[in-house]
């Protein structure tokens, strides 16, 4: 099956070699914070995590977002997902890769990262985290080659991937659950500590997920021909609407608890997102800028006429998908953080090489999805199915 | 399945694996659910019952009223330093802080007091690790890497930690400090006997552990020329920093979040 990744046109590779910079961009700044530390990074004392761990957050919603397909298409049959599903799949396979290795960069002594394992620590819900992600990948990794290995043999998928297949549903929902868990059980932070923040991940992922999948699957139809089929792309698009719908309903529950109930310390964080703080606004455009793409996304979805259209579909997705990465791939975090403990503001945005670093990984993610979109689609393209 | 010897031995191994991870996992009890059964059926959180039965649970008292450090002494704030080969950057984004000054309304910001006796507004008060006896760094920490003695200091195993931060995340006092970088061309005067820290691990003051286990006080309750920071066993009635608590009006920061922090300040 492999092979096919290394047969492809011209544009295939040169797509890929484009990867490959933006990759080695990447590494190269990696190997410099090896050698300076995580100083080279924006982040300090007062705001200890920063892109990494947001970017991070943001992905596992991307690999949870799989079981709005795998779900219909294996629990109910739903047979018109035959072919999303499986690059969904493959989506959150990459999108494991990504967050792990968001994890990995943002470690101080990544040499030691096996004393997770060597020190188990259950109360720990990093512990838990890590399980979570690595069932994941290994659930997904044997679900796609079996099912995509069976279909290049011409056989039947064995009986006893069903049930692998049905455990990687709730495992899925259970990724970004935990993760959820690494923030909302901090009493020290309460901008985090909210019941609705895993609920609020969930329905954020279920947009930006399927939002992103719509995407992928119109760029693939328009370079390779292969086609999910548009009633699919129909099902998903229902799927983000409804998804983004519970999504801004839940920020908007978020907001009303926090300010009616008026806490100081509660509040100073949601002024420092959307009004700033101490003269301090680095966040304030993009906040605005995220409820702006929020509330535009689902006016467009919400339409009949504007969801059907496939141009409009492509332009709201890409809304929700950005709308989303702002607001938990950047702000979520930081904001935990700011104001201090002591009530202050510490001025924290990435540096360039911690962004090179960050898009290096993103451009490994983009990597493994050409890679095997390319290998599912040779496939399918030469059954004809 | 048909049973070859393949397939039994694919079920064996899953079976071993299996049993294996359950046994891992069991061996360290102590699970999120176990602690949340327990915090709801067991623990009455404002209970006393739940803080350390041992012999020994220092604790830290330290009377604001005699603290100069708003007139511009650091002397317990430069003993430490030079005792933990504590590095000076020059810039806030790096440092590393094991004892600091923090503006009185700053430390104990659940206060929100307007009217507060005039002497305290902006006074400037030693802030430091508050050797919690429920720290949730302790926790949070995926490789024990920092962890509870039975004496009730917090320590930090700096040669574990894998330098997530978690524990920074956690802890609601701004206590614990990482090492952005290199910390050993930062330090003027290195102390021989105390270890320097490597890049990417985090640290903290741990109530200076190497000197209490010889039986000494913490460097910076030596140091205070004022006497303000009294360093004792508040599981022994007969103590100092007792009898200081039981004739004095006392606070500690944030309370409330249930962590029990051990330093005590007397305004």
């Amino acid at each position: 099956m492999l092979e096919y990744a290394f047969r492809g046109s011209k544009r295939y590779w040169a797509w890929l070699t484009f990867l490959c910079i933006i990759i080695s961009v990447g590494f190269y700044f990696y190997i410099k914070q090896l050698s300076y530390g995580l100083g080279i990074t924006g982040m300090s004392r007062d705001v200890s995590w920063g892109l990494y761990i947001a970017q991070f957050t943001f992905i596992v919603g991307i690999a949870a977002s799989a079981v709005m397909v795998v779900l219909p298409y294996y629990l109910h049959n739903y047979k018109v997902f035959s072919r999303v599903t499986i690059l969904g799949e493959f989506l959150a396979i990459s999108s494991v890769i990504m967050c792990i290795t968001f994890v990995f960069v943002d470690l101080g002594q990544p040499s030691r990262v096996l004393n997770i394992f060597l020190y188990p620590t259950p109360h720990s819900l990093m512990f838990w985290d890590v399980i979570a992600l690595g069932g994941y990948l290994v659930l997904n990794v044997i679900i796609t080659r079996v099912t995509l290995g069976s279909e290049y043999k011409h056989i039947e998928p064995p009986g006893w991937i069903r049930p692998v297949i049905i455990i990687s549903i709730p495992w899925a929902i259970s990724i970004h659950t935990v993760t959820a868990f690494l923030f909302a059980g901090l009493a020290g932070r309460p901008f985090w500590l909210t019941a609705i923040l895993a609920p609020r991940f969930l329905a954020s992922a279920f947009s930006a997920g399927p939002a992103l999948l719509i995407v992928l699957s119109m760029i693939v139809k328009k370079i390779t021909g292969f086609d999910v089929n548009d009633e699919a792309l129909k099902k998903l698009s229902l799927i983000v609407t409804y998804a983004m719908c519970i999504n801004v309903f839940l920020i908007l529950m978020e907001l009303f608890t926090t300010l009616y109930g008026g806490i100081p310390e509660d509040v100073s964080h949601l002024q420092f997102l959307y009004s700033g703080l101490d003269g301090n606004h680095t966040l304030v455009p993009w906040m605005w800028a995220s409820s702006i793409l929020a509330l535009g996304s689902l006016i467009f979805l919400i339409t009949p006429r504007c969801r059907n259209n496939y141009k409009i579909l492509f332009l709201s997705c890409l809304m929700v998908f950005f709308s989303i990465w702002i607001d938990k791939g950047l702000g979520l975090v930081i904001a935990g953080f700011t104001p201090s403990q002591f009530g202050n503001v510490v001025k924290y945005w990435p540096t360039l090489p911690e962004s090179f670093i960050a898009l290096g990984i993103w451009g490994v993610g983009a990597f493994l999805v050409t890679a095997f979109y390319k290998i599912t689609i040779s496939i399918r393209q030469e059954l004809k199915v | 399945m048909t049973i070859t010897r393949r397939n039994l031995l694919k079920m064996m191994g899953i079976t071993a694996l299996g049993t294996a991870f359950g046994k891992y996992l069991t061996a360290r009890a102590d699970s999120p659910v176990a602690r949340v059964i327990s915090k709801v059926f067991i623990e009455n959180p404002r209970s006393q019952k739940n803080r350390s039965a041992q012999k020994v649970r220092l604790a830290m008292v330290i009377d604001l009223r005699k603290c100069v450090s708003d007139q511009g002494c650091t002397k317990c704030i430069d003993a430490c330093n030079q005792a933990h080969n504590i590095p000076n950057f020059g810039n806030s984004k790096d440092a590393i802080k094991w004892i600091w000054k923090e503006r009185y309304e700053d430390a104990f910001i659940d206060q929100e007091n307007f009217y507060i006796k005039e002497e305290f507004k902006g006074k400037l008060v030693p802030v430091f690790c508050n050797n919690c006896d429920n720290p949730p760094c302790v926790e949070v920490c995926p490789t024990q890497a920092t962890f509870k003695r039975d004496d009730g200091i917090v320590m930090m195993d700096w040669h574990r930690c894998i330098g997530c931060r978690y524990c920074m995340a956690a802890c609601p006092y701004g206590s614990r400090s990482f090492n952005w970088r290199d910390p050993r061309p930062f330090i003027s005067n290195i102390n021989e006997d105390y270890p320097t820290r490597s890049a990417g691990v985090v640290e903290k003051c741990t109530w200076c552990d190497e000197r209490v286990s010889q039986g000494l006080l913490p460097i910076c309750v030596e140091a205070c020329p004022e006497k303000a920071l009294v360093f004792g066993n508040l599981n022994d009635p007969a103590s100092e920093v007792r009898r200081l608590l039981k004739d004095n009006f006392s606070i500690r920061r944030k309370p409330g979040l249930g962590t029990s922090p051990e330093i005590y300040y007397l305004v």
